[in-house]
């Protein structure tokens, strides 16, 4: 378990981590959003004992990392953001030396290195050097390099960036994958990212902490009302004439398609759900119903909503 | 310990898998070789004071040119974040990264004993003097590597590194040459601090704890200045 308690981090006068506090469960796999230099990255170098704390601190398991570095780092397997590799080293050699770094028993160095082979897809560049490696290999190296010692913690920073489509889903299935027995924390800006990977996300702003949550409650915590596509075959008058009846609803367009059809847009505060009020009155008034459909805020309007001044 | 040495191991792997640390020896073994070759008949003498007069100067640039990237590529790349967040302490990896510079300078300069032998086999080698003389160098190349270290530790860029280190090296090795330039109370404190000055002694042929101890503080000093600048994370 990570506890961040009340962590302040200043780069000369500037705050880059404004009193933040959280905590991460065992086997959760927490999301950490925000915009480019909200504090992201500074707060995952004070937890892996990089930077320390300027006020506040971090436990990890309950050690400090102010005064128990040592024996953190050894929990916490870590891909900061510009993936770090010796160019002029073979993978198999730069995973032999972090191993052995990591204190890896060295009889056990082979079948570890071949597992992260298997896991992270690099059976066939075990013996290329790494200068020679296209950018989505070097972070599955960066991957492989961060788990080689079967950490307890997992922290990622950005681990897509500069990553293909496809390198992306992979990489995304494989911190999923890692995700049911790990710890994990990952950055990124990426929303739909969060959404697919994360149980829980934070996000943060100019240094403090402005959401936590999972990502279904601050979709529903931030959306402020509901928005309704409900398009019928009718001429819109008569359907306007029934809805102006209703409470606490807008008409806030009305869009006559093609063959007789009209979409309208419907806005309410209103946190209960309409649709099956507007299905029986479609059926009671006969009218042929095309289109039923809800819009909630997604975790992009809220990421705006909450990273915007 | 076992982390120092993996992190020494890697240290040379890198210079032997790449022209640099080939390049590098091969110059030095050039420029010794010409300027011992070149002297020795002239001299006449069966004595190896003209390479051991010479390897100083050589070390000038030589060290500088290896310690540059110590720590100004780590901390380029971005390995540094690596090192410093695996279970290691700052000094280990401090401490690994000079073992592997005073490694390679020992084989450099162990490539010279040829000239000590070839000397030996055609006059009569004083083996004091050359005991003392390779002492000597392993000595100040290690306080220099140390002090190149801490220059490579300021900076991630590599040329500012080996100008720096050659700087501060050069510093040193001139401060017993200015002692008539300042008011003799000084003047021994300031030869006593000078690296050539120590070196000299040694050359004589008597290996005196004073010099020895000069040479491992300097090294440690360098250290634990090192340790402070790493201390300063860039980030």
């Amino acid at each position: 378990m990570i506890e961040v308690d009340g962590l302040v981090k200043r780069y000369g006068s500037e705050r880059a981590v404004d009193d933040i506090s959280f905590q991460v469960q065992t086997g959760e796999v927490l999301g950490f959003l925000g915009p480019n230099g909200a504090g992201k990255t500074t707060t995952m170098k004070v937890i892996t004992c990089y930077l320390p704390p300027s006020e506040g601190t971090v436990w990890v398991d309950g050690l400090d990392v102010r005064t128990h570095s040592l024996d953190v780092k050894r929990k916490i397997g870590y891909l900061p953001e510009n993936t770090p590799l010796y160019q002029e080293m073979t993978v198999y050699d730069y995973l032999t030396f972090v191993a052995a770094m990591r204190g890896v028993d060295s009889t056990q160095h082979a079948s570890r290195i071949a597992e992260m082979a298997d896991v992270c897809g690099l059976e066939t560049v075990l013996g290329k050097r790494i200068e020679a490696l296209s950018k989505g290999f070097r972070q599955r190296v960066g991957l492989a390099q961060a788990m080689i010692h079967d950490p307890p913690i997992l922290i990622l920073d950005e681990p897509t960036t500069g990553l293909d489509p496809n390198q992306i889903v992979e990489i995304r299935e494989l911190i999923k994958k890692i995700g049911k027995e790990k710890t994990v924390i990952l950055s990124t800006h990426i929303l739909s990212e969060v959404q697919l990977s994360c149980d829980r996300v934070l996000i943060i702003h100019k240094g403090k902490l402005v959401a936590d949550g999972t990502p279904k409650d601050l979709q529903e915590s931030f959306s402020s009302g509901q928005q309704i596509r409900f398009g019928v075959q009718t001429p819109p008058d008569p359907v306007l004439s029934v809805l102006s009846g209703w409470n606490g609803i807008q008409i806030k367009e009305t869009v006559r398609t093609g063959d007789a059809e009209t979409l309208f847009t419907i806005t309410t505060e209103r946190k209960d759900d309409l649709r099956p009020e507007l299905f029986r009155l479609a059926v009671d008034e006969g009218w042929v119903l095309t289109e039923l459909g809800r819009d909630q805020a997604n975790l992009e309007d809220v990421f705006r909503h909450l990273t915007t001044d | 310990m076992r982390e120092t040495w993996t992190l020494t191991k890697r240290e040379l792997h890198s210079y032997f898998d790449s022209p640099a640390a080939y390049v590098v020896m091969s110059v030095f073994l050039l420029f010794t070789g010409w300027f011992f070759g070149t002297t020795l008949f002239l001299e006449n003498s069966a004595s190896l004071r003209s390479l051991f007069d010479l390897v100083p100067f050589i070390f000038l640039f030589f060290i500088p040119a290896i310690t540059m990237g110590t720590f100004a590529e780590e901390r380029r790349s971005g390995t540094l974040e690596l090192l410093l967040t695996m279970p290691v302490k700052d000094w280990q990896v401090i401490v690994g990264k000079l073992l592997a510079v005073i490694l390679f300078l020992m084989a450099s300069v162990s490539l010279t004993v040829i000239y000590a032998l070839t000397i030996a086999s055609i006059g009569d080698l004083d083996a004091g003097a050359t005991i003392g003389g390779y002492v000597g160098l392993i000595l100040l190349g290690s306080a220099c590597a140390s002090v190149g270290i801490f220059a490579s530790s300021l900076t991630s860029n590599q040329i500012v590194s080996f100008i720096l280190g050659f700087a501060i090296i050069f510093a040193l090795f001139l401060l017993d040459k200015v002692t008539a330039f300042v008011p003799s109370s000084l003047a021994g404190i300031l030869q006593y601090m000078g690296t050539d000055f120590h070196y000299r002694n040694l050359l004589r042929g008597v290996i005196d704890s004073r010099d020895v101890l000069y040479y491992i503080s300097l090294t440690i000093f360098a250290c634990v200045l090192t340790s402070y600048s790493m201390s300063r994370r860039p980030e």
